[in-house]
């Protein structure tokens, strides 16, 4: 059997005596959708930063994260480099801090093209062209605009350009939506959908939203405290949860659902 | 950029224009040589004189103009050396381990309580007093204001989520310090360096005050200043004109200072103020 894309093992990350994250499993194959879920601070994107070892420094990570099997708890830049892209893409929660506000956004999508794809001039215009028509901003004044000047949604979309622009095996997508009003947030969702299964890319989609979650993956790991409380299909978690902080996700998931549904009009879904 | 931002950076263009017009001029041609004595003393504003004569009977206005020169090239040269030292010396201390970063913050809060006048003797005290040791006093003495201002501005960037997603794409040190942690040091830095300039002026004219600035003839507008006390409330105009350039060109340089960040910042062009 090949090595998973992503295998994570035992990985602990603390801060001085405090345990952040505590010996945490996790694996995702080529192709797979895997969610993480838990409340603020419960580790869930710290679990994430670690894969492309971007925590910060005053963190200790231990333990080992696999990627594409190469080691990166402890591995320094050189090492990282190479994976950080071609590898694993990243999504951040917030667009807007996440894009350099100095800097217009064809040139920001055409910095890891250039890096990683060696292209250059003319057709390295182009493939900035399709990277932005591949996440429907097609018009040409969303190259030369900066950051300032897009919407919420536009940003997120120019952040999954960035993210996908080395054409990245995983795509790690940490609270890609919650910064965005709802209606945003199904659109993307959508794109980060299609873009997925298209590329055929794998998935670690971190959230507190167990809906979105449940959307967008195949596989789940619950985490409370820094720790595993549950794993297993999206399907049987939400059928039978087994961890009662499961139980409660999906209880007020229910909630929710029952009140959008009793106060929704015929808009529905589309 | 709004009309007011633009008409600010005009202004100081205008301002500054008239120092760097007096002092390309005073390169090719002079009303009077600078030792030239035939004025008569203290004499007032005159067709011949325009700004009068100092207690020499040299002609006001020439000295003037070889001032803006230095002054000019004082303003350039320390902001130029604080720039290239401060910004590296700010860009290393914010992406450097923690334990180096303190160093260098220590070691830059003890240059920052040090002197500007005080660097300056101990720098002449190795050579002898000239325009050229004054600007490296005033520029060594300026680069820790700037390291500390670089230093901020650098960690700012660094702990940014953009700088991190640059990170997460692949890109090296040199590429985030160029593409990403400089031009957004940039419009902090720009009004800084200039502000700089402006100190720079006032110190060279502490400087000469002292007679640790540039040796005459080559009169500086401190000189002219200090020269100039003795007989400030029989003609006044020998302090009142250095004084005024002073202002010109320092409020020059602070207005162009302001009107660069709009320019040079796009997320403040076109927002109304």
């Amino acid at each position: 059997m090949t090595e998973p894309l992503l295998s994570m093992n035992a990985l602990s990350v603390r801060s001085g005596e405090t345990v952040l994250v505590n010996a945490t499993d996790l694996e995702v194959a080529a192709g797979e959708r895997v969610g993480l879920i838990g409340e603020s601070g419960s580790g869930k994107s710290l679990t994430s930063l670690a894969v492309t070892g971007l925590l910060p420094e005053s963190l200790r990570a231990s333990g080992s994260v696999r990627l594409a099997g190469v080691e990166t708890v402890g591995a320094d830049e050189q090492v990282l480099r190479p994976l950080r892209g071609p590898v694993a893409g990243v999504v951040f929660q917030e667009p807007l801090t996440a894009l350099d506000p100095l800097m217009r956004v064809g040139r920001q999508i055409a910095e890891p093209i250039r890096r990683h794809l060696g292209l250059r001039g003319s057709v390295l215009d182009r493939a900035v062209s399709d990277a932005l028509a591949e996440v429907r901003l097609d018009e040409q004044r969303f190259a030369r605009a900066y950051p300032h000047e897009l919407s919420g949604g536009q940003r997120q979309r120019v952040a999954i350009a960035i993210a996908l622009a080395a054409r990245p095996r995983l795509l790690i997508a940490d609270e890609p939506t919650t910064a965005l009003d709802v209606t945003v947030q199904s659109e993307v969702l959508d794109l980060l959908d299609r873009l997925v299964a298209e590329r055929d890319m794998g998935l670690l989609f971190v959230s507190h939203d167990l809906a979105v979650v449940a959307r967008m993956t195949d596989r789940v790991l619950v985490l409370q405290h820094g720790a595993v409380v549950e794993e297993g299909a999206v399907r049987e978690m939400l059928r039978a949860p087994q961890h009662p902080y499961t139980a409660q996700l999906v209880a007020h998931a229910r909630v929710l659902d029952a009140a959008l549904d009793g106060a929704s009009g015929p808009e529905g879904a589309r | 950029m709004s009309a007011r931002r633009s008409a600010t950076l005009v202004a100081g263009l205008v301002l500054v224009g008239i120092v760097v017009l007096m002092a390309l001029v005073s390169l090719v041609w002079l009303p009077y040589s600078l030792d030239d004595t035939t004025g008569g003393r203290l004499s007032a504003p005159s067709a011949e004189h325009l700004l009068g004569t100092d207690k020499l009977g040299r002609d006001l206005l020439s000295q003037l103009m070889v001032g803006a020169r230095i002054a000019l090239m004082v303003g350039a040269g320390s902001v130029a050396i604080a720039a290239v030292l401060g910004i590296a010396i700010g860009l290393i201390a914010a992406l450097a381990a923690p334990w180096f970063d303190d160093a260098i913050s220590a070691f830059i809060d003890v240059a920052i309580a040090f002197p500007v006048l005080l660097t300056a003797m101990l720098i002449v005290a190795l050579q002898p007093p000239s325009l050229g040791s004054a600007i490296l006093a005033i520029g060594l003495a300026m680069s820790a204001i700037v390291a500390r201002v670089s230093r901020i501005l650098a960690k700012r960037a660094v702990g940014s989520q953009y700088v991190i997603a640059a990170r997460t794409s692949g890109t090296r040190t040199l590429g985030i310090i160029r593409r990403h942690l400089l031009p957004n040091m940039a419009p902090t830095l720009a009004v800084t360096l200039a502000l700089q300039f402006g100190a720079a002026v006032l110190a060279e004219a502490s400087l000469s005050y002292l007679g640790l600035g540039a040796p005459p003839p080559n009169a500086s507008w401190g000189r002219l200043l200090q020269e100039a006390q003795g007989t400030v409330l029989t003609a006044p105009i020998g302090a009142i004109a250095p004084g005024i350039a002073l202002v010109v060109l320092v409020l020059g340089v602070n207005f162009v200072a302001d009107g660069l960040r709009d320019a040079v910042d796009p997320t403040r062009r076109g927002r109304r103020s």
